[in-house]
């Protein structure tokens, strides 16, 4: 549609109003604005073609929209502008072209977790990811190795199960008698853990992992560097921490664990995961050594 | 329809410590949540949490710096009751083991921020509301709470008698993401909000996109006044391109802010000639605004904040997430060169009215957290207050509604508090298109609550099948069209004409979200739907800003009138209370309490 004819639209409407009820007028102008943001958006597409701009392959499937249930890959061509984001283009592509393009993000700011994706062939947080850092086109599919809700939206379900099954809560041996009174941690200690703390559970890392792909019931790098958060930190206590080590060292715990360093390499917030897990395997052992 | 003692709307800070809270009291708590718990914005918080805990501070120092921030529109009662708990708190999650950053002695670390006294500020590297969230999801999961991940509350089931201080709250209506699936939700002993902010009614924002004022909103139309929504916290250091807040705590360490001349303006010219770059926010806010505008910004645009003379030590150990968003989110070295930075939107100081107890007007329902306004943060939130408030409020919230004996409330609300009629003139009608036919959240019979309840989901129902079936505008533009007019005129500088063309626009995007429909057919994961649902909230919370805006004739901590340069305090010195009134937003103010346990606040000449 050529913004002319919207624009005489627009200019009958007007005419009509002046006989017409209030809430006619407010509805003619409601059209004018309608039209106006029409030919905006197609003014906009038109100098699409001038300038810069990317196209993204994304992954769509609806399980009870007709034409989605198959899964596919839709193009859309967006604006480039320097410091976009895959997450900044997924939104313009959104607001822009199609509002039921589905994906979870909340925070832009890369500790939320919401926006794991698997983006040109490797898992990313969306938002954390430059657009001018990625080959075109750049392809966006869901996290791989989780079951697909809609487009990019996966089923977080198993790995939060795999999270809780590490008991991830700190519970002390004993606490101050004082409620005023703070436990005590050594410096040291707290930068041993600090790293392990940084979890935005996006799950990235569970994606990441042939072990966990292969075997369902693998607690998976996220939830085994859970349980060294709490293993490693020294106000817990010894009985404490040999409970979590019984618990990683069963039969679907660390000793999976292949090193193969895909969930340390993906991570986005830098975990060493892959020897935080290699640190419990020894952990484990020694503990074993001490209880015989 | 679902059933449970304390139903707590929103699982991040505030609505996890209510969840314990009442938890610890033996109460059938759930969350019911739009983001899965560790999702939640509390996450983003960077700075601190306060508390006096040391030796030479106490909690009436913290009080006074806290009704000074506030500039006078704090009420006594919740600073005291706030600065008394805060230190018990702050242990409290320690011994639940969040990771804060440690002395040599190995007890918990605290830094300077700005307007306080003391360095009373507790922290987790410049990651502590991430730390301090997932600390308390953990102990949720400890306990067993139960939670409706993912399930977007869109209303209250509240009875509808004429005076909203005679309802009742019987709990709430939620739509199931996932499924598509709308459910009745029954509240025995109370519905406590604690949905967070609304920085989404403007377009830079620290917010996350789901910060859409949704509890705001819901209580507004269910009977619940709005309190001073125009005090609005523009954070002085946020990234220009994304609105990515760097902490306070980079100038709590000693991080020095300069304009383009490579002056360092706080003292040059006299904006802050004691405390600096640590002034209260909304000082380093219009300072920097005004070298901007005084062609003194960098680009027209921004101030440098170095912080480079830190050292890399230093930096790492406690700044170290700061380097991560500046190299991000800008693309700039922090330990190589200065930080970018400009005023964005950051906190509403405003909120639904509620008490000490978290109580509203409305018998069951409660808030917590920065829906909430006690008021403890009054006309300006201090950095590191926003954190144990939630601690603090939350607690008592979920203590009382679980049924805890607790003290009396001293604060009052709903239209008894009211002292006197508000003299707003707006140039345009607000509320509803409709006033009176809709929102109406239950119709005279339905006293009885699963009928209140039926009856709400029922009308959630229609509004959604209406909604997926209509053929529309999309709800992206309304929203693009009201954050577009806040920014540019709800903004760190108000002037009147431009409070009254934002009113106009917001009604034009009223009038245009009539015409709004959802164009994704699909029940499943339907986030079109969700965000047209949320673009109504920030419709509703956008016009209660400006409306107080427009209404305060006075220059009040974040609070900047062009044609008003003074602090009024014998006119003044009382909150704006904005009444839904079934869709004929009503405006009336209530005085602010200063009489504390210790002392009456006097209010004095604010300076830093």
């Amino acid at each position: 549609m050529s913004t002319q004819i919207e624009q005489q639209e627009t200019e009958e409407q007007e005419q009509e109003t002046e006989v017409e009820s209030p809430g006619d007028r407010r509805r003619a102008q409601k059209r004018e604005r309608e039209a106006k943001r029409q030919a905006q958006r197609e003014t906009e597409e038109a100098t699409l073609d001038d300038e810069e701009t990317v196209l993204l392959k994304v992954f769509r499937y609806d399980p009870e929209v007709e034409g989605k249930q198959e899964p596919r890959f839709d193009d859309f061509r967006v604006p480039f502008h320097k410091g976009m984001t895959v997450l900044d283009a997924l939104i313009y592509a959104r607001d822009t072209y199609d509002s039921s393009l589905t994906f979870r993000h909340s925070c832009r700011q890369a500790v939320c977790g919401s926006d794991a994706l698997f983006i040109n062939g490797r898992q990313r947080l969306g938002c954390k990811t430059q657009m001018a850092d990625l080959e075109s086109p750049v392809r966006i599919e869901p996290l791989p190795h989780q079951e697909v809700i809609k487009d990019l939206v996966v089923d977080m379900e198993h790995f939060y199960d795999q999270m809780h099954a590490v008991e991830p809560y700190f519970d002390a041996d004993e606490l101050p008698e004082d409620g005023l009174e703070e436990q005590r941690q050594s410096r040291e200690n707290r930068e041993k853990v600090k790293m392990s703390t940084r979890c935005i559970w996006c799950g990235a890392c569970m994606s990441s992992c042939n072990i966990a792909a292969g075997d369902n019931k693998y607690l998976g790098p996220a939830a085994i560097n859970k349980a060294y958060r709490f293993a490693m930190d020294e106000r817990e206590g010894e009985n404490r921490k040999h409970e979590r080590l019984r618990i990683i060292e069963q039969e679907h715990g660390v000793w999976r664990c292949q090193t193969q360093f895909s969930c340390t390499e993906v991570c986005p917030k830098d975990i060493p995961l892959t020897e935080h897990i290699q640190e419990l395997k020894r952990e484990a052992v020694k503990n074993n050594l001490k209880f015989w | 329809m679902y059933e449970h003692d304390v139903i707590v709307v929103g699982a991040g800070g505030a609505g996890l410590r209510a969840a314990i809270a009442a938890d610890e009291e033996g109460a059938d708590v759930a969350l019911v949540t739009k983001l899965h718990p560790v999702r939640s914005h509390t996450g983003a918080a960077e700075g601190g949490i306060n508390a006096s805990l040391r030796e030479g501070d106490s909690w009436d120092l913290h009080a006074y710096d806290t009704i000074k921030g506030a500039d006078y529109l704090a009420d006594a009662p919740a600073v005291d009751t706030f600065a008394k708990a805060a230190p018990e708190e702050v242990i409290q999650i320690e011994h639940w083991g969040m990771p804060f950053s440690r002395e040599d002695d190995g007890r918990v670390s605290q830094r300077p921020f700005g307007g306080m006294s003391f360095p009373r500020t507790t922290y987790a590297g410049a990651e502590t509301g991430h730390h301090l969230l997932h600390t308390m999801y953990e102990q949720a999961v400890k306990r067993g709470i139960e939670v409706y991940d993912e399930w977007y509350v869109t209303n209250l089931a509240v009875t509808d008698h004429e005076n909203p201080e005679d309802r009742e709250c019987h709990g709430c209506v939620a739509y199931d993401i996932k499924s598509g699936e709308i459910h009745g939700f029954k509240a025995k002993r109370g519905v406590i909000l604690a949905t967070g902010g609304l920085g989404q009614a403007f377009d830079h924002t620290t917010n996350a996109v789901a910060n859409t004022g949704d509890g705001c909103a819901m209580a507004y139309r269910a009977g619940a006044p709005m309190e001073d929504m125009e005090m609005i916290q523009f954070h002085p250091t946020t990234l220009p391109s994304t609105g990515v807040l760097i902490s306070e705590g980079v100038r709590g360490e000693g991080g020095i802010l300069y304009n383009a001349e490579e002056e360092r303006f706080m003292f040059e010219y006299g904006y802050a000639n004691n405390d600096g770059e640590l002034a209260s926010r909304d000082v380093v806010s219009r300072a920097e605004l005004t070298e901007v505008n005084s062609g003194r910004g960098i680009e027209d645009e921004y101030v440098d904040l170095d912080m480079r003379h830190l050292g890399e030590e230093r930096i790492l150990d406690r700044l170290e997430n700061i380097l991560h968003l500046a190299e991000d989110f800008e693309g700039v070295d922090g330990l190589d060169e200065p930080m970018p930075v400009k005023p964005g939107q950051h906190y509403a100081m405003g909120g639904i009215e509620c008490d000490e107890n978290g109580e509203t007007c409305i018998d069951g329902l409660y808030a917590a957290g920065e829906t909430a306004c006690v008021s403890l943060h009054g006309a300006n939130r201090l950095g590191g207050n926003a954190l144990p408030e939630l601690l603090v409020f939350g607690a008592r919230a979920g203590w009382h509604a679980a049924g805890k004996e607790m003290k009396a409330a001293e604060i009052d609300t709903g239209p008894s508090a009211k002292s006197e009629d508000g003299a707003v003139q707006p140039p345009v009608e607000p509320g509803a298109i409709d006033a009176g036919s809709e929102d109406v959240v239950a119709d005279g019979a339905a006293i009885e609550p699963t009928a209140v309840i039926e009856n709400a989901v029922e009308n959630e129902r229609e509004r959604v099948e209406t909604l997926l079936e209509a053929d529309g505008i999309n709800h992206a533009n309304v929203r693009a069209d009201i954050q577009e007019t806040m920014t540019r005129n709800v903004n760190v500088f108000r002037e009147e004409e431009s409070l009254e063309d934002a009113l106009r626009d917001l009604r034009e995007a009223r009038e245009t979200y009539e015409d709004v429909a959802v164009s994704d057919p699909s029940r499943t994961y339907n986030t079109d739907l969700i965000h047209t649902i949320e673009t109504r909230n920030i419709l509703d919370v956008a016009e209660a800003i400006t409306l107080g805006a427009l209404a305060r004739e006075e220059f009040r901590g974040a609070h900047w009138r062009a044609e008003h340069q003074e602090r009024k305090d014998d006119e003044w010195i009382k909150h704006t209370i904005l009444a839904w009134s079934d869709g004929t937003p009503e405006l009336y103010y209530k005085p602010v309490n200063l009489e504390g346990d210790e002392e009456t606040y006097e209010p004095k000449e604010r300076s830093y």
